[in-house]
């Protein structure tokens, strides 16, 4: 039996460049970087003092949480998650369900890395200093990890799975390929899908300590992040979140709902940490391995696929995924799709980068453009000499993407690849 | 010395953020249960009790804290921590 079409209903972003979705459209059309510098890092003596996290005033959420919700509210990436997500099930023209009934089609996979990273710092100091029984009734809630799904579960009223995956940098992607499947085979009709992840030193420091952010742009942020470049010296810090109203084609159709783009199909593995996979290097056999299940689950074949949006970091690693590419695909030099990376703009959101770079790639296929990458004018040498620098635009572009895949990587040897198409009723 | 009507006006205060019933809290007076009339999530009890604690600066033990679900029993443990300062 073939399985049921599912579609993007909704879109909702808390980008370092934008903290919705048509400021974020503008900013990676115009190339407008979220990265700046943060006081707080360079005080704490950290190598890197830049960073990209969403922009907005205290008074902004208002908006999405009551005041009982406010009160000792102190988890960024919980700000982020339900602003990211309430927006987009409005986005879909969903109404908040205010019955006493669940709805019980509806679900929420929203992942994260780590939450509440502040608060629970509260409580550690609160702990030691022997006055447990001050944490009030907050901690437990936001420093779950599932405390950002089970918010925005219980603000929309939803009935179906509501849980928070994690696996590190693909988590974002990921949740949307468990709520594909889930819709797909029939057991929910509506998932909002996507992932979040929390800013500030103590989610940062130990990527400070790996040495694997960059050091030498403290004065000059919006250069920082040089992912496919030649002088790309590491992964700049970022923090926001993505959603997506991920929907059955009959629900959407039924409801009459605006359709951004179909989502064909995807596939996760791991790399097991063999045959130069580890926990933080993936196994380059896996993530062909991936990308090519990817596309032959979702019926296409490689030669479909107009444009990349890859996971490329601006570490070293980044002309070892051209190469995974070109591998998986079977494609090359001027052959190659179009390929360009949302971190140039925003950095690296962590748990939070597939769903927002996703956000980013279904707007693409939605309106028609490829976003240029900033930063990689000398485009690495071991990357020009796979694909044309042609594949890798500097400046944003009119095109009709029909298909675009979407990768992300993380630590655990960890893939997800997801292969988004234009809606097209047939 | 707090008199029973500043106590009461400062109970109001506290609890008013948790509360999810506003009619229970118009016509709050001595024998208002805090969860059946006000319906304040049970969690949210503890967070009063700290509210109480810092607005009145005493420390209420857990056997106190479990008496304090309604306005009269909740004025009682005040008053008795007021008076042993």
């Amino acid at each position: 039996m073939r399985n049921r079409r599912v579609v993007i209903t909704g879109l909702g972003v808390m980008a370092p460049n934008g903290t919705n979705v048509s400021e974020f459209k503008e900013s990676i059309i115009n190339g407008t970087s979220g990265i700046r510098g943060v006081e707080e890092l360079k005080n704490l003596k950290f190598s890197c003092h830049i960073a990209g996290l969403p922009n907005y005033n205290e008074n902004y959420l208002n908006h999405y949480f009551n005041k009982i919700q406010l009160r000792g509210l102190k988890a960024s990436g919980m700000e982020y998650g339900v602003i990211a997500g309430m927006d987009a099930w409005k986005d879909a023209g969903l109404v908040i369900n205010d019955s006493q009934v669940p709805r019980w089609d509806a679900g929420v996979i929203f992942g994260t890395g780590i939450l509440g990273v502040d608060k629970f710092r509260e409580a550690i100091y609160k702990v030691d200093e022997g006055n447990v029984r001050k944490l009030g009734s907050t901690t437990v809630i936001q420093t779950m990890a599932s405390g950002i799904s089970a918010f925005l579960g219980g603000m929309l009223g939803c009935g179906n799975v509501v849980t928070t995956n994690s696996s590190a940098c693909s988590t974002g992607t990921e949740a949307i390929l468990m709520a594909y499947d889930r819709i797909a085979a029939g057991n929910a009709e509506i998932i909002l899908a996507g992932s979040t992840s929390d800013s500030g030193p103590y989610v940062w420091g130990g990527f400070d300590a790996m040495r694997i952010l960059p050091y030498k742009y403290n004065d000059n942020p919006t250069k920082a992040s040089r992912p496919m470049s030649a002088t790309a010296s590491g992964f700049v810090p970022g923090s926001g979140a993505g959603a997506l109203v991920v929907e059955s084609l009959d629900s959407a159709q039924k409801r009459g709902a605006k359709i951004y783009a179909e989502i064909l199909g995807g596939h996760v593995n791991s790399g097991g940490q063999r045959n130069g996979g580890s926990m933080t290097a993936p196994n380059s056999e896996a993530v062909q391995q991936c990308i090519k299940n990817a596309i032959n689950t979702s019926g296409i074949q490689a030669n479909d696929i107009d444009a990349i949006n890859g996971h490329l970091t601006a570490t070293t690693k980044d002309p070892t995924e051209i190469k995974n590419w070109c591998e998986a695909l079977d494609r090359k030099e001027t052959d190659f799709p179009y390929i360009n990376s949302l971190k140039s703009l925003v950095g690296h959101c962590l748990a939070a980068s597939g769903s927002i770079e996703s956000v980013a790639t279904i707007l693409q296929l939605n309106e028609g453009f490829i976003f240029g990458n900033i930063n990689c004018e000398d485009l690495h040498p071991e990357i020009q000499s796979q694909i044309n620098r042609d594949q890798v635009p500097t400046k944003t572009f009119d095109f009709s993407a029909n298909i675009i895949a979407k990768a992300s990587f993380g630590f655990g040897d960890v893939n997800a690849c997801v292969i988004f198409k234009k809606y097209n009723s047939i | 010395m707090t008199t029973k009507e500043d106590l009461l006006l400062k109970l109001k205060t506290i609890i008013t953020p948790y509360v999810q019933n506003q009619e229970g809290l118009e016509n709050l007076n001595e024998g208002t249960d805090f969860i059946k009339d006000l319906e304040i999530n049970s969690a949210n009890l503890v967070d009063v009790v700290l509210d109480v604690e810092d607005e009145f600066d005493i420390e209420i033990d857990n056997e106190a804290m479990e008496k304090m679900l309604t306005v009269k029993a909740s004025i009682e443990v005040i008053e008795g921590k007021l008076a042993a300062k």
